[in-house]
């Protein structure tokens, strides 16, 4: 089975071994996206390992969310180690969330990509007349 | 007498005591008063001015009292713990004393987290058994808590809430007969629905023969809607409003709601009048002073009696 | 233990505005158990801060260190050989590691990292509540072991007061009535009539925060 060359992946015993700080040092390499892939929820050999994991990856999200990059460049997905194509079809589907997303703003250095929470995002502003021309 | 109060006269002759409440305005209005005061000539024997109620900023109960002194009622100066440490609330003490106040009611109070300035910090340097003690100890002893004496120390007519509705139950007898030590004359309940357990409460009081040291005055409050009973049952703590008299509430036709609820107010004072041991009637008729007269009278209770 | 929580990123990033080159301090005492300040919170700390600054093209230089705690001269005196050549350090022990830090060092500012919120414990993993507000005259012989100072939200002396309700706070159904416990513990332990009519007297504050700063010492122990 074939999945994008661009994903790298680092195998572990269990996601219930991968740190926050993993996610966060991998953004910092330069990584425009990171995912977690765990065993199904309670399927874990090791019981809560893929539960624990989840929590980590959800407050890396905060902490992206609070420095002002898109929370939706970590993700955790749950699948068994039997299920080939949906191991490809996750590595697809993440390589093409990212790629909309575009490069990472560590990379780029261009600023924060999601707006500041609390501030409304400016609406599109119709042009003056735009309903009697309708 | 202990004291120059007239709810102390009324309750020493053996009549029915009946006091009500007032709500003082958010601003410096003294007409709110006067007005609030006027719906109530003849109708009680003192009046309660709360003190920054549920926490939310109200003009003072000292100053609101002495609007109403000068109407030629006996108000009654609620204090709570909250918000002035033992100086501040020794020092309210003497100034109420020296304008003429002679009933004071001694309360923890409600939690600032609750009112207008929840950042506020909590005071509470005393709790309000031992503001019952301070007031005792200045009219028997003429001391301040440290022990030293007062020039002309004043003396009250001291008053306490105890709530049956409370949990646990079982120390609510316990923590009257503790405020009873402390050197209470006076109680006023939390509003009563539940008259059994009212009841029940009533037996362990005289069982333990407190309310022959204490005088309870069981506090009433009228309903005026639906949405006002729902709302005190569910969300106020210490509050009991069985579902029998929600029912009767909703079952009363439209626009005769509030009419049921005063209805059921009356009744239910009848009702206290016949427990052993209630020595008197609060009627809590919160922003709807001007039905305490109506209630007053269907209940029996005027006029009040000359003392 | 001393628990505290980090405070908002945003804010930590606000302070480090006008700098480029910081240490970040953790401590292996109260804030490693609670999670707060440790190693390992040393680490994401340092990676968001850094993450933070590079997505905007800049950079920052974080220099990670853990001391043993930072409520005693000699472990903080590991940092003297560092503070001079940098700009500030981000502490996230408690207030006493910021303040012992900022004694120390005088030439660099000394940043808090953390919000100190209370003495308490552990109730479960990753939950802490609040069991001592340090009155500096323990009653809990009285009370049965449970602090009516701390656990009940008026600090009363003779509770429980009118708003308990199902063994719960008035303030918050999530908040247990210190009293309702107080006097369950005395029940089970036989000694509810003997001791809940007893009034408690007036607290004596000046052993309190309210007297003043304190300080406690042990003259068989000085040198």
């Amino acid at each position: 089975m074939e999945y994008p060359s661009n994903v790298k992946i680092i195998r572990v015993p269990c996601t219930g071994k991968v740190d926050a700080l993993y996610l966060l040092k991998a953004l910092e390499s330069g990584v425009d996206g990171v995912y977690v892939a765990g065993c199904k929820e309670g399927d874990c050999h090791f019981l809560k390992g893929n539960i624990r994991a989840r929590k980590r990856v959800g407050y890396v999200k905060q902490i992206l969310q609070d420095v002002g990059i898109n929370p939706e460049r970590v993700a955790m997905y749950n699948l068994s180690a039997a299920e080939g194509p949906r191991f490809v079809e996750i590595a697809r589907e993440f390589t093409a969330k990212i790629r909309a997303l575009g490069p990472s703003p560590i990379k780029t250095g261009k600023g924060r990509e999601i707006p500041v929470p609390g501030e409304a995002g400016t609406a599109e502003k119709k042009p003056e007349g735009a309903k009697k021309a309708a | 007498m202990k004291t120059a109060s007239r709810l102390e006269k009324v309750l020493a002759s053996g009549a029915f005591a009946v006091t009500s409440e007032c709500g003082p305005p958010r601003g410096s209005d003294p007409e709110v008063i006067r007005r609030k005061g006027e719906c109530l000539k003849g109708v009680v024997d003192a009046i309660n001015v709360t003190d920054n109620q549920t926490s939310v900023v109200r003009m003072s109960s000292i100053a609101s009292c002495v609007i109403l002194r000068e109407m030629g009622f006996d108000p009654i100066v609620q204090m709570t713990t909250r918000d002035r440490n033992r100086i501040a609330l020794q020092s309210d003490i003497l100034g109420a004393g020296a304008l003429g106040m002679n009933n004071i009611l001694c309360l923890s109070g409600d939690h600032q987290r609750f009112g207008d300035h929840p950042s506020a910090k909590n005071v509470y340097d005393i709790d309000s058994i031992q503001l019952i003690q301070t007031v005792h100890r200045m009219r028997e002893e003429g001391k301040f808590i440290n022990g030293q004496e007062i020039k002309v120390a004043p003396r009250f007519f001291i008053g306490a809430v105890e709530n049956p509705f409370a949990d646990p139950f079982e120390i609510r007898v316990p923590r009257l007969a503790k405020k009873a030590v402390a050197g209470v004359d006076f109680i006023q309940t939390q509003c009563i629905y539940n008259l059994e357990k009212f009841r029940l409460w009533m037996k362990g009081v005289v069982e333990r023969g407190l309310h022959q040291k204490v005088k309870i005055l069981a506090g009433v409050t009228p309903m005026k809607t639906v949405g006002m009973a729902r709302y005190m049952k569910a969300s106020v703590p210490g509050m009991d409003v069985p579902d029998a008299i929600i029912d009767r509430l909703k079952g009363a036709a439209k626009g005769k709601v509030g009419e049921e609820g005063i209805k059921i107010c009356v009744e239910t004072i009848q009702q206290l009048r016949e427990i052993e041991g209630v020595a008197g009637v609060h009627i809590m008729a919160i922003e709807w002073e001007e039905k305490v007269k109506e209630i007053a009278e269907a209940a029996g209770l005027l006029p009040r009696p000359q003392v | 233990m001393i628990i505290g929580h980090r405070k908002p990123l945003e804010e930590i990033l606000k302070m480090l505005e006008p700098h480029d080159k910081i240490i970040l301090a953790g401590c292996k005492g109260c804030v490693a158990v609670c999670n707060a300040g440790g190693e390992k919170e040393v680490g994401i700390l340092a990676s968001a801060i850094r993450l933070a600054r590079k997505k905007d093209g800049k950079d920052i230089e974080v220099k990670e260190i853990t001391l043993e705690r930072q409520c005693d001269p000699e472990y903080i005196d590991q940092l003297q050989s560092l503070a001079g050549d940098y700009q500030a350090v981000l502490s996230i022990a408690c207030g006493v590691g910021v303040q012992y830090l900022a004694e120390r060092y005088k030439s660099i500012p000394a940043l808090p990292g953390l919000n100190t919120d209370f003495m308490g414990g552990s109730r479960e993993q990753g939950v802490w509540v609040e069991r001592c507000q340090g009155c500096g005259n323990c009653v809990l012989h009285l009370t049965g072991g449970i602090c009516p100072i701390t656990r009940c939200s008026k600090s009363l002396l003779n509770g429980p007061c009118g708003g308990s309700s199902k063994g719960k706070c008035e303030i918050n159904p999530e908040v247990e009535c210190g009293w309702q416990l107080i006097i369950d513990r005395l029940k089970s332990l036989g000694l509810l009539e003997a001791l809940y009519e007893q009034i408690l007297p007036y607290k004596d504050w000046l052993t309190s925060r309210d007297g003043g700063p304190r300080t406690i010492t042990r003259e068989d122990m000085r040198e």
